[in-house]
């Protein structure tokens, strides 16, 4: 393509397809807590 | 859905759905100003007409055609296919708490959201029983969840440090016989670290975040002691000794907090790495207007340019193979987490819990002391299986602002606790609190976009990423 990279996979509906097993770690998105917010996540399923 | 935005030099677009984002050049941004799908064989004549005075018929229907494309790869204008993944938004396992091991704290943090650590309560430390009964909760209510997770908060959680290394023997034991394994954190101001705490933290803990504000004369005028003396003298060296002995595997964050009185952040996060720190956080003070410090609207440009300018120094860093971590810039495009966590946020009520020293349950430390969202108490047994599922309900679908936000599925919906203290309602979002969020996910795209650009040849052919 010319006019447009794309510069990721674009994947969040096939890990819809996969995902939901919620091992992953709690986040909190406030601004009170640096836990974790959703955004800078892992996906902890062993296998995907 | 797509947002589309021009910053650092660059013209992207994320299209909201797949996930995609895609660094474009000027003639395909001004294009997306007018074409939608569907999609015809070429590009409609009125289309045309609004944008030949400035591009070639030729080079616009060539454009036509790549966006064309990238529609039927469904990775341009996809459709929201997860409103079905919402009703699995169910009441789910406890996987993760917030113990508040001490309602008491030895700073006077001037934008304490616990009223000087005791949440209006009264200044309390968590007895040992109440520390075990939340582990025994924690073990029962996670169900089949394996990996638990377990805070340390406060007040400040090392003014009642024996309790906290009780809880955690009694969790280690306990943990083995149920096959699960815990994660531990804990967040402290670091009066009151010492080469035993250290240890035992550097140990035991999984994540350390120590609070700090950045700058001296920031951090001093802040935080201070309750007799009005800075704190930053006394912390930072005992910050700097735990880092260094930490294992690098382990997770730590120095975090700190801006504020009205400190617009220009960019400075503190840059202090904090000069003084050695390289996994930074600072955030966003909330608070009610009524307060001096607090941010308010007419900040968002000041706010935004300096998230610019933070997102240009870091980017400097990474050049100079200087990297360090800013928390709110971390995003990961390719894997992160999948769009049914996405759709869920914090979990709070409901995945997660927040514990007082008395054995009351709240949805999450933001709760805790407003009566009407306590949850039950450990000694009593009791637990609000309604409000868990009303917590469990607060997804993205069921927040009308969200829903046709493009920062939904990396925002998740904010933070249900703002929105009631702020909105009066947990599905009600918090306007300012989006826009922030919004312009530091803008950047966080933006830093991942050029990091990429610059690591990859680019073809002579493609005028996609030419500076605007
Ligand atoms: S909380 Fe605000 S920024 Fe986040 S998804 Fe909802 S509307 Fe968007
Ligand atoms: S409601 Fe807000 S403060 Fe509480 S866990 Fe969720 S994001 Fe964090």
């Amino acid at each position: 393509m010319k006019h447009i990279m794309t510069i990721n996979k674009a994947n969040l509906v096939e890990s819809a397809k996969k995902g939901g097993c919620g091992k992953c770690q709690a986040s909190c998105q406030s601004a009170c807590k640096t836990s974790c917010t959703v955004a800078n996540q892992k996906c902890e399923k062993e296998e995907k | 859905m797509i947002h589309k935005y021009q910053l650092g030099g660059l013209y992207i677009i994320l299209d909201v759905n797949s996930g995609g984002v895609h660094v474009v050049d000027k003639l395909t941004y001004d294009l997306l100003d007018y074409v939608k799908p569907p999609f015809e064989n070429n590009c409609p004549e009125e289309i045309l007409e609004k944008l030949q005075e400035n591009y070639s018929i030729q080079e616009l229907q060539d454009c036509y055609q790549e966006l064309k494309s990238l529609y039927e790869q469904k990775i341009l204008f996809s459709n929201d296919e997860y409103e079905k993944f919402a009703k699995f938004a169910t009441s789910a396992p406890v996987k993760a708490m917030c113990l508040h091991i001490a309602h008491d704290c030895n700073l006077r943090c001037q934008y304490c959201f616990a009223s000087t650590g005791d949440f209006g309560t009264g200044r309390k430390l968590m007895p040992v029983e109440i520390g075990k009964k939340a582990i025994d909760f924690l073990l029962e209510k996670s169900e089949n969840r394996e990996q638990l997770e377990l805070d340390f908060f406060g007040g400040e959680p090392l003014m009642n440090f024996d309790v906290v290394k009780q809880v955690v023997l009694y969790a280690r034991e306990q943990e083995k016989k149920y096959n699960k394994h815990f994660r531990f954190t804990i967040t402290t101001n670091g009066m009151l670290l010492n080469d035993e705490n250290i240890n035992f933290i550097n140990q035991e803990m999984s994540n350390v975040v120590l609070s700090i504000d950045g700058r001296k004369c920031v951090n001093d005028k802040m935080r201070p002691t309750p007799n009005g003396k800075g704190s930053y003298d006394v912390i930072l060296p005992k910050f700097k000794k735990l880092v260094a002995q930490r294992d690098k595997n382990l997770d730590y964050y120095v975090r700190g907090t801006f504020t009205k009185y400190n617009l220009d952040f960019s400075d503190d996060v840059f202090s904090l790495y000069q003084a050695d720190f390289d996994q930074i956080s600072v955030e966003p003070v909330v608070a009610d207007s009524k307060y001096d410090y607090a941010i308010t609207e007419e900040d968002l440009p000041a706010i935004f340019a300096e998230y610019e300018k933070l997102a240009q120094r870091l980017l400097e860093q990474d050049r100079k193979n200087q990297h360090f971590n800013f928390f709110h810039f971390m995003i990961d495009l390719n894997a992160g987490p999948c769009a049914i966590k996405r759709l869920k946020g914090c979990g709070c009520g409901n995945e997660y819990v927040a514990i007082t020293p008395d054995g009351d349950i709240y949805p999450c430390h933001q709760f805790v002391g407003i009566e009407e969202y306590k949850m039950g108490n450990l000694e009593d047994n009791t637990f609000d299986l309604d409000m868990k599922e009303k917590f469990a309900q607060s997804h993205i679908y069921n927040k009308s602002k969200c829903r046709d936000c493009w920062a939904k599925f990396y925002c998740s919906g904010g933070c249900n606790a703002n929105n009631y203290q702020y909105q009066g309602d947990i599905l009600e979002s918090h306007e300012l609190s989006c826009e922030l969020e919004k312009k530091r996910l803008e950047c966080a795209i933006m830093i991942q976009a050029v990091k990429m650009l610059e690591n990859q040849p680019i073809s002579e052919s493609s005028t996609a990423y030419k500076h605007c």
